[in-house]
C-alpha cells in the first residue's frame, strides 16, 4: 500500500532515479506465496461454508449475517464437495503457516519490523495523516518508508492473519483446544469470526491493489524484482 | 448428508431428504477437487493430519465440556445412508457381536449392556458440516466392553459395523478407550430413537458426528486400520476434534 504525493525532504527532484534495493527475496517470495495460499484457503473455505451456511447452535438463535444460506459462485469454490474442500483447507494450512512464520522471522531478524509495526508513538502521525487525507491540513506530513496509517494497516493485517490461524485451530479442535474456542466465545462464534476475517482480508487486498496502481505503480514492480524506482523513500 | 428433526419421524421426509442429499453430493463430487494428480497428495496430507490429531493433539484423559440439561438444543439432526429409516424386524433378537482379536468374543443383548456401568452426559455434538447441537446421551463406556472381551496385544483398532446399509467406521484404540466414548442406548432421558441409531450407537464428544456409528451390530478388534463409509470417500479418518 502507498499513498499520495510525498514531498519529503530527501526525495531528490530528479527524473532519472537510481533503483533502490527494497524487498529481500524472502519478502517477495512470501508475499506472492501468501496470495496463492490465501486464495486457496478462501476458495476451499467458501466450499466448506456451504455445508452449513449460517452461524449458531441447532435450534438456537443465529448470529446476524448477510450470508445466511448463501452459496458462493462455482468459480469461487475449491474442492468440489465438503470432503475435497476440507482436504484442501487442511493441506494448505501447513504451507500458509510456514510462509507466515518465515516472513515474520525475516522481519525480526532484518529489523524491518520497525518500519511496519504501528506503535503508540505513531498515534500522533496517524492523526496528522488522517487530517491530510481529510484536507484539514494542506501539506503531506513527512514520512519514512511507510506513513503511520500504512503501519496501522499492515500491523492490523498481521493481527488479522494471526486471528485467522487461531480461530481456525479453535474450530479444527474445539475439544482439545477448548480454552481457545472458549476465548473466541464458543464453537459457533469462532466459526463466525473465522468467516468474517475473510471479508476483512478481501477488503484489505482490494484497497491494497487499488492504492498500489493508483498511487505508486513502481511498488508493484519492486515486489517482483526487489528494486524500486518510484518517488517514495524506501527506508526510514 | 441429510438431516431431519428429532421430533416427527416422518419416513417420507427422510427419503426425500436422502434422495436430495445423495443427488447434491453426486453433483458436488463432479466439481474440481484437485484432479487425479493432486487428490492422492491431498489424501497423503490428510493422513499426516490424522497422525498429528491422534498422536500430538489428542489427550486420552482430556474431557469434553459438559452442559446442563437446560442447555439442550431444541433440535438435533440425524441422518442415515439407507433409502429408508433402518429398523430391526425383531428388535428382541438384536445382539451386539464383539469379536476379532479378543480372548473372549461376546454377544450382548440390550439388557446386558444396560446392566454394565452407565454413563450419562450432556455434551455438544460437532458435525463436519459445521453445525453443533447439545444433547444428553446415556450408555456404557466402550472401555467397559473392552475389559470384558479382553483384546489381544495385537489389537490396535476397532471396526464398528451397522445395519444401515454398509455404513461402518474404524477407530484407533486410544479414542475408543476415552472415558467419554460410549455405546449409547439413550438420548435426552429416552430410549435411543430410530432416527438416531436405535437400538445402539457409538457416541463421543471428542469426535465429529460421522465417526459415531449408528444402528450398531458389531465391534471387531483388528490390527489393521479399518476404513469407513465417509472416510473411504475422502473424509478425514481420525475425525477427532
Amino acid at each position: 500500500m502507498s499513498d499520495g504525493p510525498a514531498p519529503t525532504a530527501h526525495t531528490a527532484p530528479s527524473t532519472a532515479r537510481a533503483p533502490v534495493r527494497r524487498h529481500h527475496w524472502i519478502v517477495r517470495l512470501t508475499h506472492w506465496a501468501t496470495l496463492v495460499l490465501v486464495s486457496g484457503m478462501i476458495a476451499s473455505g467458501l466450499q466448506i461454508y456451504e455445508a452449513y451456511a449460517r452461524f449458531g447452535n441447532r435450534g438456537g438463535p443465529l448470529f446476524p449475517s448477510p450470508f445466511d444460506g448463501a452459496q458462493f459462485p462455482h468459480w469461487s469454490r475449491l474442492g468440489g464437495w465438503l470432503a475435497g474442500a476440507l482436504n484442501w483447507h487442511f493441506a494448505l494450512m501447513w504451507p500458509l503457516v510456514t510462509v507466515g512464520l518465515l516472513y515474520l522471522g525475516y522481519l525480526v531478524k532484518s529489523g524491518e519490523w520497525r518500519a511496519l509495526l504501528f506503535r503508540p508513538r505513531d498515534v500522533r502521525g496517524a492523526i496528522d495523516m488522517t487530517k491530510y487525507y481529510l484536507r484539514l491540513r494542506p501539506d503531506h506530513p513527512p514520512q519514512g518508508k511507510h506513513n503511520p496509517l500504512q503501519k496501522l494497516a499492515y500491523t492490523s493485517i498481521y493481527l488479522l492473519g494471526a486471528l485467522a490461524v487461531l480461530t481456525g485451530l479453535a474450530i479444527y479442535k474445539p475439544v482439545q483446544l477448548s480454552w481457545l474456542t472458549a476465548l473466541f466465545g464458543g464453537f459457533q462464534a469462532t466459526r463466525y469470526w473465522h468467516f468474517w476475517i475473510v471479508w476483512i482480508f478481501v477488503a484489505f487486498t482490494i484497497t491494497h491493489v487499488i492504492l498500489v496502481f493508483a498511487v505508486d505503480p513502481a511498488s508493484f514492480r519492486a515486489m517482483l524484482t526487489g528494486r524500486y524506482r518510484g518517488r517514495f523513500p524506501s527506508h526510514d | 448428508m441429510t438431516e431431519n428433526r428429532t421430533s416427527g419421524l416422518d419416513r417420507r421426509a427422510f427419503v426425500r431428504l436422502g434422495v436430495a442429499g445423495g443427488a447434491a453430493s453426486l453433483v458436488a463430487a463432479c466439481g474440481w477437487d484437485g484432479g487425479n494428480a493432486l487428490r492422492p497428495r491431498l489424501l497423503d496430507i490428510s493422513r499426516l493430519n490424522d497422525w498429528v490429531g491422534e498422536k500430538i493433539l489428542f489427550a486420552p484423559t482430556r474431557l469434553a465440556r459438559t452442559y446442563t440439561a437446560a442447555e439442550r438444543s431444541a433440535m438435533l439432526p440425524g441422518y442415515f445412508i439407507s433409502n429408508s429409516l433402518p429398523t430391526l424386524a425383531t428388535p428382541s433378537a438384536w445382539r451386539l457381536r464383539v469379536d476379532g482379536l479378543v480372548r473372549q468374543p461376546l454377544d450382548l443383548s440390550l439388557d446386558d449392556l444396560m446392566g454394565m456401568p452407565r454413563v450419562t452426559y450432556t455434551v455438544k455434538h460437532h458435525c463436519v458440516e459445521g453445525w453443533s447441537a447439545i444433547a444428553t446421551w446415556h450408555g456404557v463406556p466402550v472401555s467397559a466392553v473392552v475389559r470384558r472381551c479382553q483384546p489381544l496385544d495385537a489389537a490396535r483398532y476397532i471396526r464398528f459395523v451397522s445395519f444401515d446399509s454398509d455404513y461402518s467406521n474404524g477407530w484407533d484404540m486410544a479414542s475408543a478407550l476415552h472415558p467419554q466414548t460410549i455405546l449409547a442406548y439413550g438420548l435426552n432421558d429416552h430410549p435411543l430413537p430410530p432416527a438416531h441409531g436405535a437400538p445402539l450407537r457409538l457416541y463421543a464428544p471428542t469426535k465429529l458426528g460421522y465417526k459415531m456409528t449408528k444402528y450398531l451390530v458389531s465391534l471387531t478388534f483388528t490390527d489393521k486400520r479399518p476404513g469407513g463409509y465417509w472416510e473411504d470417500q475422502g473424509y478425514p479418518w481420525f475425525g477427532g476434534i
